[in-house]
């Protein structure tokens, strides 16, 4: 379990991480998800102990993470940028992480052959690709069968099959109940592998929900409706779970409402419709507008409403 | 999906790892980074190089002056001479302990090596072991090694020196011991400064530029710089100095402080910059 309160990283006059608080559980998937310079990185730096908050706390597993006996069965990390040195061969880099927790050889074979890397264990990690350094990556996180695993972009320069391979895996360690974390850029990936999803935008807590219920208030009807008495039909449209817009000359966006209720509204009240429509928004446009520079979604609507 | 994920992380809370493994210590640390030093190619070259360095400038030494000539320094006679190859060894060894601890960062394998060790401070302690004892066996053997060689070729042709000769041990010893404590302060110069092109530079001038700089400055320059590391070093290396200088135990004292200083900047510069 990971347990971040306010967590806060200043650089300069720039806040890369800005009052974050959040829970990952463990026996589930949650992906960290947020456009490039959100501060994700920033913040699995600052539950490494790699960098120092400003203000606020993390823990793992209930301490700081240096603060535990052996660190290497309490967290396995990914983080982004490679962390392995180009000169040594892939299996004396995971030989010498391993001798700091006593960990016998014959782990270090198995996680080898575990991630795939069997026949290129001996060669130098330098001249290794993109996606074999992921794996090499993912041996030394997996070594000492931690309880928490932190992947940053573990897909990045993964070919289909190491996508799909690392997303079975982490499937996998989730459901032996081990706590996963994992950050993307990409929306689509999310979707597709985690249960529980933290959305951050300029170093703010945007979300933090269950997928399925992000993608069920993502994926939420909207009707165009545009009418030559468009504030009189918004008025009969009101109500509590609805939300209506003005959003440009005589057209109204309304939210919670079906295309068949507000033509049947309008044809009692004998308003004449000119239009309407029904989009369904997509996920990836909610991330878009959620992440969108001024934050939430009615926002966006503003943004259409200066264009037209 | 959500029902199903929130009952398995009830049921199964704090999966425990089954791979056994045993908590950081300093030993532990100490082996992890014997594996990283064995391991790479670029070690061996360099330490290599200072070997045959040392050997072959002390062959030559040794040759050139095997004939006793009217027009010969003194300093070209005393015992020490045929160890000056120190002078290449201390950069090759300086170079070496930067670039023991600099490569982990230019690399990223920092991040590797604290994520087994957060503590960070006993990876600090480790390596300086594993460096001094592995510099100070190797280059221990390379003196002694090019002493009795240089004198073998010398005694072909005039009395040269031995072992036993007085003096003779501290130069032999003192020479290994300066070149393993340059390399240490290399190789805390790193954790402070990260990059190794900027650590060799800081590193080189410490060793050469600085003392040199200061010699321009007259007789109060050259009092100060006596006490820079290089001429600390040459107080107890070399049988006969240049003027001013400090006495041989003096000289070990003050590259003894150089080091200790170092590791203390190090360690703290460790402990509160983020990696």
């Amino acid at each position: 379990m990971i347990k971040a309160e306010g967590l806060t990283k200043r650089y300069g006059d720039k806040l890369a991480v800005d009052g974050l608080t959040f829970t990952v559980e463990p026996g589930v998937i949650t992906g960290f998800l947020g456009p490039n310079g959100a501060g994700k990185s920033t913040t699995m730096r600052m539950i490494m102990g790699l960098d120092a908050p400003t203000s606020g706390s993390v823990t793992v597993n209930g301490k700081p993470f240096a603060a535990h006996r052996r660190p290497l069965a309490q967290v396995g990390a990914l983080l982004e940028a490679r962390a392995v040195h180009t000169g040594r061969s892939a299996r004396n880099h995971l030989l010498a992480m391993a001798a700091t927790a006593g960990i016998a050889d014959r782990r270090v074979d198995e996680v080898i052959a575990m991630v795939g890397l069997g026949e290129v264990a001996g060669r130098r990690a330098g001249a290794f690709s993109l996606g074999m350094g992921q794996r090499l990556g993912i041996a030394s996180a997996l070594l000492a069968d931690p309880q928490t695993l932190i992947l940053d972009e573990p897909v990045n320069g993964l070919d289909p099959d190491g996508v799909r391979w690392i997303r079975n895996l982490l499937k996998g360690l989730a459901d032996q109940g081990r706590t996963v974390f994992l950050s993307s850029h990409l929306m689509s990936e999310m979707a597709l592998t985690a249960d529980h999803i933290i959305l951050v935008g300029k170093g703010r807590l945007l979300r933090d929900q269950p997928m399925a219920d992000f993608i069920a208030g993502a994926s939420a009807d909207l009707v165009t409706v545009r009418s030559p008495e468009a504030s009189r039909l918004a008025q009969l449209l009101a109500g509590p779970e609805v939300t209506v817009r003005d959003v440009a000359d005589q057209t109204l966006e309304v939210q919670g409402l079906t295309s068949d209720h507000i033509g049947r509204t309008a044809a009692a009240a004998g308003i004449t419709l000119l239009e309407l429509a029904t989009h369904a928004a997509s996920l990836e446009e909610a991330y878009m507008a959620l992440t969108d520079e001024s934050v939430d979604y009615r926002s966006t609507v503003e943004y259409t409403e200066d264009a037209a | 999906m959500s029902t199903t994920t929130a009952d398995a992380g009830a049921a199964v809370r704090g999966a425990a790892s089954r791979v056994d493994s045993q908590p950081v210590s300093l030993g532990r640390a100490v082996k992890s980074e014997w594996i990283k030093w064995r391991s790479l190619r670029s070690t061996w070259a360099v330490l290599g190089a200072a070997v045959i360095g040392m050997l072959a400038i002390g062959l030559v030494i040794g040759f050139n002056t095997r004939h006793l000539t009217g027009n010969q320094d003194a300093n070209d006679l005393a015992s020490s001479a045929p160890l000056q190859g120190f002078f290449l060894g201390q950069l090759l060894i300086g170079a070496l302990g930067v670039l023991f601890v600099s490569s982990e960062f230019s690399t990223g394998m920092i991040r590797s090596t604290f994520a087994a060790v957060p503590k960070r401070q006993p990876v600090l302690w480790a390596k300086l072991a594993v460096f001094s004892v592995i510099t100070a066996v190797v280059m221990t053997v390379a003196t002694v090694a090019t002493f009795l060689i240089s004198q073998a070729v010398i005694s072909q042709s005039r009395p040269g020196f031995s072992l036993a000769d007085p003096g003779v041990w501290r130069y032999v010893l003192g020479t290994s011991l300066y070149m393993v404590l340059a390399g240490v302060v290399g190789g805390m110069i790193a954790w402070m400064v990260r990059s190794t092109p900027g650590s060799l530079v800081s590193f080189f001038a410490l060793i050469f530029v600085v003392p040199q700089l200061f010699g321009l400055f007259g007789s109060a320059g050259k009092h100060i710089a006596q006490f820079f590391p290089s001429q600390a070093g040459e107080a107890f290396t070399v049988a006969q100095p240049e003027a001013p200088h400090l006495s041989p135990g003096v000289g070990l004292l003050v590259l003894c402080a150089w080091a200790v200083a170092a590791i203390a900047a190090a360690s703290v510069t460790l402990r509160r910059r983020d990696a």
